[in-house]
């Protein structure tokens, strides 16, 4: 279907070869296919709590990130909180976005499109009637989400929106957030 | 295969476990056409000599075609025999029926890519008041009870299924997965026309960019409607079908959960047809077509609701039968030579199993981009007689490359 062009290759800083590696090795091994990601979270005052991400397992083995990260979440002035750091649902936000860009890079390298820049815009509606008891027919968490992408690219719009969609198809945390997925909450 | 066969002077036996085109005669519904016109169903030293050559055969008119075939060639059928098991034997292979057995030095695996209904493991906890058919076992709608009816799964099957109960006074809902759109009728042509003719149809299994992605793309969501309408998503719901996303869990409660994936599903469908149109439109252009044919347009987006359903309580009464059209796997539990992966698939080099001697028939894009079609037969049977009558002469047994070489 794709062309073949003279064009030279994109740069996005995606190392596409290393991943098609990584695809071709993982799909004769499924095993190391299985990862585990974690992250460790402590209350500190109020609804302010920080989490703590540093390791993760997969290819087999234990992994640690290059350094510790570290996140502020609490809740704004509104709620009566003291706005330490963003609030959880923000977080949510800003997960779905960070994947679908991560993604639009790796496809747009795949698919040797240059990228210029790239801007996600991401809002969810939210009735908060649900998170305070007032209603319970409303929902806890969001009614929608909406994410609308700037897209500056080497790329017809039609190609640009190949992009787009492709990086949901295959976003985890697209899929996290428009599927179900069993959560198992225990008290040590 | 037969005919290739029988034209080498090749031995051969056909073991069939019902008559000839016994899927066609038992695990069909009612209203079924041919998703292909009647000019494509071209077999070797066969082919459509009716009067409606763009029109789609009815499931009795197919039949039939593959029974006069049968009859035409003299194909050696052994019908009602049902096969036990395969295995390997020193010299090739022995295949156990409930007709007693046979000796083999090559075997021919033609038992179709789609012999079981594959269902999700939640599907286990839909509520029992519930009816739950498979593509395989619906046959119209007559047969199901009045009310609501789920139909999982867009593609062919799930489409005209859900139109035909739709029409019939039962409220549709369809829940809409990964699926390919495509016009009928393409700028006054059939696809399968414009398909065949710019070679899509003739690609080949070695010289597409990742086959394991070509053979995990769901087929075309084309219905051999006798109108030659299209049957898509916006047919559907321009007659009140309800779309909603994909089936993504039922709970132990009872309540089926969609994904709120449906507007991305459409919009890759979308987007995938129209790269298909475009391909169409420069072969057509750069083959001095363009005159012939009406001009190139496109067909308005999918709709989908702004905030279609997430949820439905299938314990509440509205729903009393869910059609699974979620597609079909092979069944190869009789075969007892180990060339299966771990999903359930045959290894194979297009056609050319693993172990010697066996080959594989009718698998999706087994050779060609066209080989689960009828149509498609004909070529990859031609191609791998050639390497089975080496194989048998004791030949090393080439792949042929294909016309294009």
């Amino acid at each position: 279907m794709a062309t073949a062009t003279n064009k030279a290759p994109a740069k996005n800083g995606v190392n596409t070869e290393a991943l098609l590696a990584a695809r071709e090795a993982l799909s004769k091994a499924p095993q190391a296919a299985q990862f585990k990601w974690r992250a460790t979270n402590e209350w500190k005052n109020g609804t302010h709590s920080n989490s703590t991400v540093e390791g993760y397992y997969g290819l087999g083995q234990e992994h640690r990130h290059k350094k510790t990260f570290n996140f502020d979440a609490d809740h704004p002035a509104v709620f009566a909180a003291e706005d330490n750091g963003i609030t959880p649902v923000e977080f949510v936000l800003v997960g779905l976005a960070s994947c679908l860009t991560a993604g639009i890079a790796a496809v747009a390298q795949h698919r040797n499109i240059q990228l210029r820049s790239v801007k996600a815009t991401v809002e969810g509606d939210m009735d908060i009637q649900g998170i305070l008891g007032i209603d319970s027919d409303v929902r806890n968490g969001y009614n929608g989400i909406r994410v609308s992408y700037d897209i500056d690219a080497d790329a017809k719009r039609e190609d640009i929106e190949a992009l787009v969609a492709q990086s949901q198809k295959r976003s985890a945390v697209y899929d996290i957030v428009t599927n179900p997925t069993n959560v198992t909450v225990v008290v040590n | 295969m037969s005919r290739c066969l029988s034209e080498r002077s090749i031995d051969h036996v056909i073991l069939e476990r019902g008559e000839v085109a016994h899927s066609w005669r038992t695990e069909r519904w009612d209203s079924l056409r041919l998703l292909t016109p009647n000019w494509q169903s071209r077999l070797p030293g066969y082919a459509y000599r009716g009067n409606d050559p763009d029109g789609y055969r009815t499931l009795p008119e197919v039949v039939d075609f593959i029974a006069a075939y049968a009859k035409t060639i003299a194909a050696p059928v052994n019908a009602h025999t049902t096969v036990m098991s395969v295995r390997s034997t020193e010299t090739g292979y022995l295949v156990r029926t409930d007709q007693g057995d046979w000796r083999c030095q090559t075997l021919v695996i033609a038992s179709g890519a789609c012999n079981v209904a594959e269902l999700p493991a939640f599907a286990a906890r839909v509520p029992s008041s519930i009816a739950q058919l498979t593509g395989q076992q619906y046959r119209n709608p007559g047969r199901l009870a009045e009310g609501g009816v789920l139909v999982v799964g867009a593609s062919s099957s799930g489409t005209q299924i859900a139109y035909e109960i739709q029409r019939s006074g039962r409220p549709v809902t369809l829940s809409v997965g990964e699926h390919i759109r495509a016009p009928r009728v393409y700028r006054g042509k059939d696809l399968e026309w414009w398909m065949d003719a710019a070679g899509v149809l003739d690609e080949r299994y070695d010289q597409v960019d990742d086959i394991g992605r070509a053979r995990r793309v769901p087929s075309l969501q084309l219905a051999g409607t006798p109108d030659r309408s299209t049957l898509d998503l916006n047919a559907l719901s321009a007659i009140d079908v309800k779309l909603v996303g994909r089936l993504a869990g039922v709970t132990e409660a009872g309540k089926a959960q969609f994904a709120g994936s449906l507007r991305n599903v459409c919009a890759l469908s979308d987007l995938k047809m129209n790269r298909l149109l475009e391909l169409i439109d420069e072969w057509a252009r750069a083959n001095g077509v363009d005159d012939n044919v009406a001009p190139p347009h496109r067909l308005p987006p999918t709709r989908v609701d702004d905030s279609p359903p997430l949820g439905l309580d299938l314990a509440a009464g509205g729903i009393k039968t869910i059609v699974w059209a979620t597609g079909y796997r092979p069944d190869y539990s009789w075969l007892e030579v180990p060339v299966i992966d771990r999903k359930g698939r045959i290894r194979h080099d297009g056609g050319v199993v693993e172990a010697p001697g066996l080959y594989l028939m009718g698998a999706v894009f087994l050779r060609r981009r066209k080989s689960t079609l009828i149509d498609g037969a004909g070529d990859d049977a031609r191609e791998l007689s050639v390497h089975l009558a080496s194989y048998l002469d004791g030949r090393p047994a080439e792949q042929t490359a294909g016309n294009a070489a």
